[in-house]
């Protein structure tokens, strides 16, 4: 089962973190890309650029409006997105676990172009 | 014959028993997996333009064992740089002779494959990927095409089931008696998971991965082969031919989905339907009853119907309740509930479903959502069954499954 793990974090938060503690979370998270890596659960990682460099494009009256910043109010953002393939959404919560500190973290299932009559 | 494909059918039939010889001669099974693998991959590449070699099997042995001199070297020379013995053995005596005789016991050597990658140590997806390369002759590169990820997450998964094997101290024999039973169990699911695999996905664009249901029926048609005793064997075999018989029908050209109710029967393969018809009722009268023998005899019933009304779900209804005795499951119950409604109506149908809520292995399930829903339109609670086909709906995980309860539910609009 294919799974993206979204990361959402607010950057003021993380710029307050005690002096080593980004390092230290940083270092979790390499560890774990390292372990799926190993175990052959892991298909990739995006690494999300500050979210002042976003644009949120929406219409207005059927004409596309672009402004600057990310879509929606939430002092958190948009971090990072993990895609995993694991057995079961248990070992995907089990690894969104790992990546809580500081931050919030949703596990999404991804649709498959394969079903079965009924 | 040369072309690519006879090539690689042919490829695939050798390699569990290339690998045999090798892991007899050699042990270390991971190290000899890799020699053969390689040698598959440079017969594939060389025969189709040179011509298919007179002694194949020798061939590959040949190729494959040079491999292995290659990495047994390399490895005494890594832990042994000083000393002047990393070439020992000279590479004559490692060398198979290249004629295929005397290659010995080649028919067991596939099924103690089978039981070593689908040993209880490794986890269902590993047990399938090992076993499609090692005893199916796959490239990593088709078997990571075939479950959609990177070849590099594919190779990655393989070596760490090989790992998970010598860890777990398994060795190239075949289990010890007592232990034969759960190990073919696991043997006999594998298989059905790799069929399952290419069943569901054989429409849209992963056409490619509907060819594992044919790897699938080839492997329990090579264990029906060398087990021709096993009632299961027999009955799982009988299974996947009677099941994917209806794979031309089973989906309209733009990927959606058919339900069986309204499949054109005519698109059904009326020789695969004969030959499992045949395969499962030899067993059912030989062999003690198992539940691959009873869902392929369940299959049968429908296969043999030629329109959907003329469906004999008295029968099936019969056969669920003894696959309920024999192998209870919630997804057992469900299929039940719908015989039941056939039978004695909807409501009686919604009555046994009613006992699957409670449990836990069923909750947030999308297909007990659909079965009522079914159920509930049967029953003429249109509001109801709208409402269940919508959470249905929403709770599958499959774009083609989705699709097709949406549809439904918009059926039922006022």
């Amino acid at each position: 089962m294919k799974y993206v793990v979204l990361i959402y974090s607010n950057p003021a938060t993380w710029r307050a973190l005690p002096p080593g503690e980004a390092d230290r979370v940083v270092k979790v998270h390499n560890d774990l890309i390292d372990e799926l890596t190993a175990s052959g659960e892991f298909l990739s990682i995006y690494r999300l650029a500050d979210a002042t460099n976003a644009r949120t494009v929406a219409a207005r009256d059927g004409v596309p409006v672009v402004t600057d910043g990310p879509f929606g109010e939430s002092k958190e953002v948009l971090a990072s997105l993990w895609e995993i393939d694991v057995d079961s959404m248990d070992r995907a919560v089990e690894i969104a676990g790992a990546l809580i500190p500081h931050a919030t973290v949703e596990v999404r299932a991804l649709m498959d172009a394969a079903g079965l009559e009924m | 014959m040369s072309g690519a494909a006879e090539v690689e059918g042919l490829l695939r039939e050798l390699a569990p028993r290339v690998l045999g010889v090798l892991v007899r001669r050699y042990g270390q099974f991971d190290l000899c997996e890799d020699a053969v693998q390689e040698a598959l991959l440079a017969a594939a590449v060389r025969w189709p333009a040179d011509g298919v070699p007179e002694r194949p099997r020798g061939w590959l042995v040949t190729v494959a064992s040079r491999r292995m001199t290659d990495q047994v070297r390399g490895e005494s020379a890594r832990r042994r740089r000083e000393e002047a013995v990393a070439t020992a053995s000279p590479a004559d005596e490692w060398v198979a002779p290249g004629a295929d005789a005397g290659l010995p016991a080649a028919a067991d050597d596939t099924l103690t494959l089978l039981f070593l990658c689908c040993h209880p140590a490794l986890s269902a997806p590993s047990q399938v990927a090992l076993t499609l390369r090692a005893v199916g002759g796959l490239t990593t590169a088709q078997v990571a095409r075939a479950f959609l990820v990177p070849e590099a997450t594919m190779a990655q998964r393989i070596s760490r089931a090989k790992q998970t094997i010598k860890a777990a101290g398994a060795r190239f024999a075949m289990p010890p008696p007592p232990e034969r039973a759960e190990r073919l169990r696991v043997v006999l699911q594998v298989l059905y998971l790799i069929f399952n695999e290419g069943y569901t996905a054989s429409s849209g664009p992963d056409l490619q991965r509907a060819d594992l249901t044919t790897e699938a029926i080839r492997l329990a048609r090579e264990l029906h082969r060398l087990l021709p005793g096993d009632g299961e064997v027999a009955g799982l075999l009988a299974l996947l031919l009677l099941t994917d018989a209806r794979r031309p029908a089973r989906s309209r050209p733009d990927g959606s989905l058919v339900p069986l109710a309204e499949q054109d029967r005519s698109r059904w393969d009326a020789a695969a339907i004969a030959e499992g018809v045949a395969l499962i009722s030899s067993a059912l009268a030989r062999t003690p009853v198992g539940p691959y023998q009873l869902q392929a005899a369940i299959a049968a019933v429908h296969d043999e119907a030629a329109r959907a009304d003329d469906t004999d779900w008295r029968q099936i209804l019969v056969l669920y309740e003894l696959l309920a005795q024999v192998a209870p499951s919630p997804v057992v119950t469900l299929n039940h509930a719908v015989a039941l409604a056939m039978v004695r109506g909807p409501e009686a149908g919604l009555e046994l479903l009613a006992t699957l809520d409670g449990d836990g292995r069923m909750a947030g399930n999308h297909r007990l959502e659909a079965v009522r829903a079914h159920l509930l339109e049967l029953a003429g609670d249109t509001a109801a069954a709208r409402e269940r086909y919508r959470a249905a709906a929403r709770r599958t995980t499959s774009l083609p499954e989705q699709r097709y309860l949406e549809g439904r539910a918009a059926r039922l609009e006022p």
